[in-house]
């Protein structure tokens, strides 16, 4: 990369020196930092399930250059490639959201995965960054143009994937896509009447949610009143914490990923905060807030208002998602199962937030001029 | 955006590019819409008098700044849970690295006998324990625990790790071997904790000396429990007075003695007279200190210092002295024999009965409780409990065990106990008392508490005079005369003069008297009885009669033999040369004055 020079006209040059790369850095660098993370969280979860001891470790090895080549092919992308990358993962991922619910294999209660080829594919995954570029699009459409129709295809990008991911039921990921288009039509400039109405219609889905999802609302009453069941992964998660201290037990001296099914995933920022302590998890926090306030940064920019909208849709798919894992795992939330973008273990996951990512690297590239068209 | 509420209600009008700077689109030239779709209702949702892009800015700002706040507090929230959060029930701070378990802070001092060798100590152990609530799976890790320590079933070991409880011991005091094999488990629930663990090395032969600690070392019976704190506190070993060489002969020749006359019990007690350490000190049975549990009740009883019985003729030796020292008869002073003494409902006899007058020397060497009873009528039972007394026949010792028996002496000392005290029934003392006299009367006559803890070398400050030191060689005289004529004739050795006397008490039975045929065999012995050194008392506690033996189970049957063999294997090893027949040491003139310094006292 340091060979690049200014004039260089290839593709790579240009791309090079128009992305924001203190951005690609810190997504490389949790890339890294997932990666150390997955080689030492993983292997106990994978003894007590009885897969080899490796199973986790070389899946990931074997996701994470393809997770990072689609990172960067997204990212050459131009705002109008963007569009069709996101229309045609959306479309994929509608199809295989109802596939889901036809072929999808049933684990823990909730019908979420299809089985392709050896590993499982998560379709909620990709419908969220899909999801948030083509309700931009739609919603800056509709301000340009002031015709409804863009406004009600913008409500349907968003409530069909919502509806599919819902019924699965995944309430974690339809509450980042809630919160995205939430986010996204805020920013458009709805009016703030119309935005509380939106707020308190979210709340009484929530409410729905907690009353007719029975696990939401085992989840909810154990986070609301600790003491009304079984607290023991949100225990094992703080006492992690609390044995990690400043600076931790030190790697592979921890003991929670022996004790939590899913100390690879959900709750692999407990296995940082006991081995790596205090000071490496506030590092990774910070990793976190540099990625998403710095996209939400170069949203500011003037690219135009797609560029406003999709970038701080992406950025909040991302921050979102990263938010809900450290709440759930630091006991501030109720416990909702979802990964902690680019650390956790999971192919779907990581495929689909480096789509997103890469889409986001792409819209905030340095232009000449605004390029809601190109 | 302030502005919203006036236009809330307002008609829906398209928003004017034009008015629109900042959306400069559609300049792709694309072509637009030609029918333009309205929604039905007339709300406008999207004010559009703004420029788009610097309402979207602002919110966009404020989106931002959620996120940020978002973030400020899952950090605040990572700080108080890394470092203020107290742990919660499942408590994991304490499972780290088996490396970091600590010493025990300090061993519990060893105990060693006089010549260094170990009684007990403590080594450092490790014991595991559970968690619980960290075992993912009980029931394999019980039988994994289970195969690495042989002493546990899997079945009791799952019952524990179900427990519903914070810690949990598996097993205490494992080896370093299962230690090992217990850590490969890698099972994150079991913990390991650092212990002292007590041991003797010379497992039985000086349990009811040392005594015992249960499994977190506190000291439940000997010296262990007398001097817990001692032993806790000290860095020095504590150095007893026990020799084990001796202890070692003296606990062979008893159990000897126990086996051939099928006696229930025994006791040796060897004791240094001029200082009373207390050489040898062995109670059968005995038990194994290194496992206490398994023991009977009977062998946890010490009989040498908790046991009291009335020892008989052992203390006409007593009764002779205190006659001596007051003045009031010499050794041939005679006492009528003839006839049995009748009082109230009682009869005293003899066993051997001579029916005639006795001098003081022939009441001992007969051992005539006849004469016994009217040696001691020349003083009164005032005086003979006065000198029963200053020879601590009447209280509980304070030798340093923790089991120590108070004597049984009479309320009323009347002309009864008087009597029957004379030859040794109606006081019930431990046989630990008996040789504590014994030795005061024959070393001099200065009576000195007996011990088990080694004393400096030389000391012999203190002690309170009983006798005179003539009256001590008087008894010396009286003891040999009786080995050498009486009923102690099977102690006597060729190797070594010996001077004894013996005893066999009918063992009391409560309230209903006393049992003719459970006998309590003994016999207290000084030698060399030219130069005394040491006092030995053997008692068999109900010997049965033999063929070999005449049908008698006496002590002159039963103990003086024991006493003798003790005597020939114990006195080389104790630096004594032995005294042959012809040695001239062996002429001991009749009343030799006690030759060493009196400066002893």
């Amino acid at each position: 990369m340091i060979g690049i020079q200014r004039g260089d006209n290839t593709v790579v040059g240009r791309w090079w020196w128009t992305v924001d790369r203190s951005l690609l850095a810190a997504l490389l660098g949790l890339m890294a930092i997932g990666l150390i993370m997955v080689i030492i969280a993983s292997p106990s979860v994978a003894e007590r399930i009885d897969a080899p001891t490796f199973h986790f470790v070389k899946r990931h090895l074997l996701l994470l250059p393809f997770a990072a080549a689609a990172m960067f092919v997204c990212s050459l992308m131009t705002p109008r490639q963007t569009r069709m990358a996101a229309l045609a993962l959306l479309v994929g991922s509608a199809i295989a959201l109802v596939a889901t619910q036809v072929i999808g294999v049933e684990i823990k209660g909730a019908r979420r995965w299809i089985p392709i080829g050896g590993f499982s594919l998560q379709a909620s995954e990709f419908a969220k960054p899909a999801m948030a570029v083509l309700a931009a699009w739609m919603l800056t459409q509709f301000r340009q143009r002031g015709d409804s129709g863009y406004l009600i295809a913008a409500f349907l990008v968003f409530i069909i994937p919502f509806g599919l991911t819902a019924v699965q039921p995944d309430v974690g990921s339809s509450v980042v896509m809630t919160a995205v288009f939430g986010a996204q039509v805020f920013i458009a400039g709805i009016s703030l009447w119309f935005a509380g109405l939106m707020g308190m219609a979210a709340l009484s889905g929530f409410g729905l949610a907690y009353l007719y999802v029975p696990h939401v609302t085992s989840r909810v009453d154990r986070f609301l009143d600790p003491a009304s069941g079984d607290t023991y992964q949100i225990d094992m998660s703080l006492n992690a914490f609390r044995a990690g201290g400043l600076i931790g037990k030190g790697p592979g001296d921890g003991i929670i990923k022996g004790a939590l099914p899913d100390a690879h995933s959900d709750f692999i920022f407990a296995v940082a905060g006991e081995e790596f302590g205090l000071i490496a998890c506030v590092v990774i926090v910070a990793i976190f807030a540099f990625v998403v306030l710095r996209t939400f940064y170069r949203a500011l920019s003037d690219g135009g208002l797609f560029i406003m909208l999709s970038v701080s849709g992406l950025a909040a798919v991302f921050g979102s998602q990263a938010l809900v894992n450290l709440g759930s795992t630091l006991a501030l939330i109720p416990t909702k199962g979802m990964t902690l973008p680019f650390i956790s273990y999971g192919g779907s996951s990581l495929f689909a937030l480096a789509i997103g990512m890469g889409f986001a690297l792409a819209l905030t590239r340095k232009r000449l001029g605004p390029e809601d068209d190109a | 955006m302030s502005e919203t509420n006036e236009t809330l209600f307002a008609a829906a009008e398209p928003p004017s590019n034009a008015a629109d700077p900042g959306l400069r689109a559609d300049t792709g030239g694309r072509a637009r819409p030609r029918t333009r779709f309205n929604l039905p209702v007339r709300v406008r949702l999207f004010p559009g008098r703004h420029d788009a892009q610097e309402v979207g800015r602002s919110r966009l700002f404020v989106t931002c700044a959620i996120f940020a706040v978002a973030f400020a507090v899952v950090t605040m929230k990572l700080v108080d849970a890394s470092l203020y959060d107290p742990a919660r029930t499942v408590r994991l701070d304490d499972s780290r690295a088996p490396e970091a378990l600590p010493e025990p802070e300090q061993l519990r001092a060893d105990i060693l006998d006089r010549n260094g060798l170990l009684i007990a100590t403590s080594l450092p152990v490790t014991s595991v324990c559970a968690r619980p609530p960290l075992v993912r799976n009980p029931v394999a890790t019980a039988f994994l625990v289970a195969g690495v320590l042989p002493e546990l079933n899997a079945a009791a070991v799952q019952a524990q790790l179900e427990r519903k409880a914070e810690f949990v011991w598996l097993q205490r005091h494992i080896t370093p071997k299962q230690h090992q094999a217990l850590l490969a488990l890698g099972e994150p629930g079991l913990c390991f904790e650092r212990e002292q663990r007590r041991v003797y090395p010379q497992s039985g032969l000086a349990a009811h000396v040392s005594g015992f600690t249960d499994v977190d070392g506190v000291g439940i019976a000997g010296i262990e429990l007398a001097y817990n704190d001692v032993l806790n506190e000290r860095r020095d070993p504590l150095r007893l007075s026990l020799d084990l060489r001796v202890q070692r002969i003296v606990r062979d020749e008893v159990q000897y003695a126990m086996d051939r006359f099928q006696a229930t019990g025994g006791v040796g007690v060897l004791m240094d007279i001029a200082n009373s350490e207390t050489v040898a000190m062995v109670s059968l049975p005995d038990f194994d200190p290194n496992d206490p549990g398994t023991a009977s009740a009977d062998a946890r009883f010490n009989r040498a210092t908790l046991g009291v019985y009335e020892m008989g003729s052992t203390f006409k030796l007593l009764t002779a002295a205190q006659a001596l020292e007051a003045g009031k008869a010499t050794l041939s002073t005679k006492f009528d024999a003839t006839t049995p003494i009748r009082i109230g409902r009682h009869t005293i006899s003899d066993f051997h009965a001579l029916n005639r007058w006795l001098t003081l020397e022939e009441v001992l060497i007969h051992s005539s409780n006849v004469g016994a009873a009217k040696i001691a009528e020349l003083s009164g039972p005032a005086a003979q409990r006065d000198f029963f007394g200053r020879l601590g026949m009447l209280k509980k010792m304070s030798i340093e065990v923790a089991e120590l028996g108070s004597p049984l002496a009479p309320r009323r000392w009347s002309e009864v106990h008087m009597l029957t005290i004379a030859f040794g029934h109606g006081l019930a003392v431990t046989p630990m008392h008996l040789s504590n006299a014994i030795a005061s009367l024959t070393n001099g006559g200065v009576y000195r508490q007996a011990t088990l803890l080694k004393q400096p070398g030389g000391d012999l400050a203190g002690g309170e005079r009983v006798v005179s030191a003539k009256v001590s060689a008087s008894i010396r005289w009286l003891m040999r005369q009786i080995v050498i004529n009486g009923t102690g004739r099977n102690a006597d050795t060729a190797l070594y003069p010996v001077g004894g006397k013996t005893g066999t008490a009918e063992k009391a039975m409560g309230r209903r008297g006393y049992d003719k045929n459970a006998k309590l065999a003994s016999f207290i012995s000084v030698f060399p009885i030219n130069d005394p050194k040491y006092v030995l008392l053997v008692m068999i506690d109900e010997p049965k009669p033999r063929a070999d033996t005449f049908g008698y189970a006496t002590g002159g049957w039963v103990a003086a033999p024991a006493v003798k063999a003790i005597i020939e294997r114990a006195a080389p090893i104790i630096g004594m040369p032995p005294i042959g027949p012809d040695h001239p040491a062996r002429q001991m003139p009749i009343l030799q004055i006690e030759k060493r310094p009196e400066t002893r006292t």
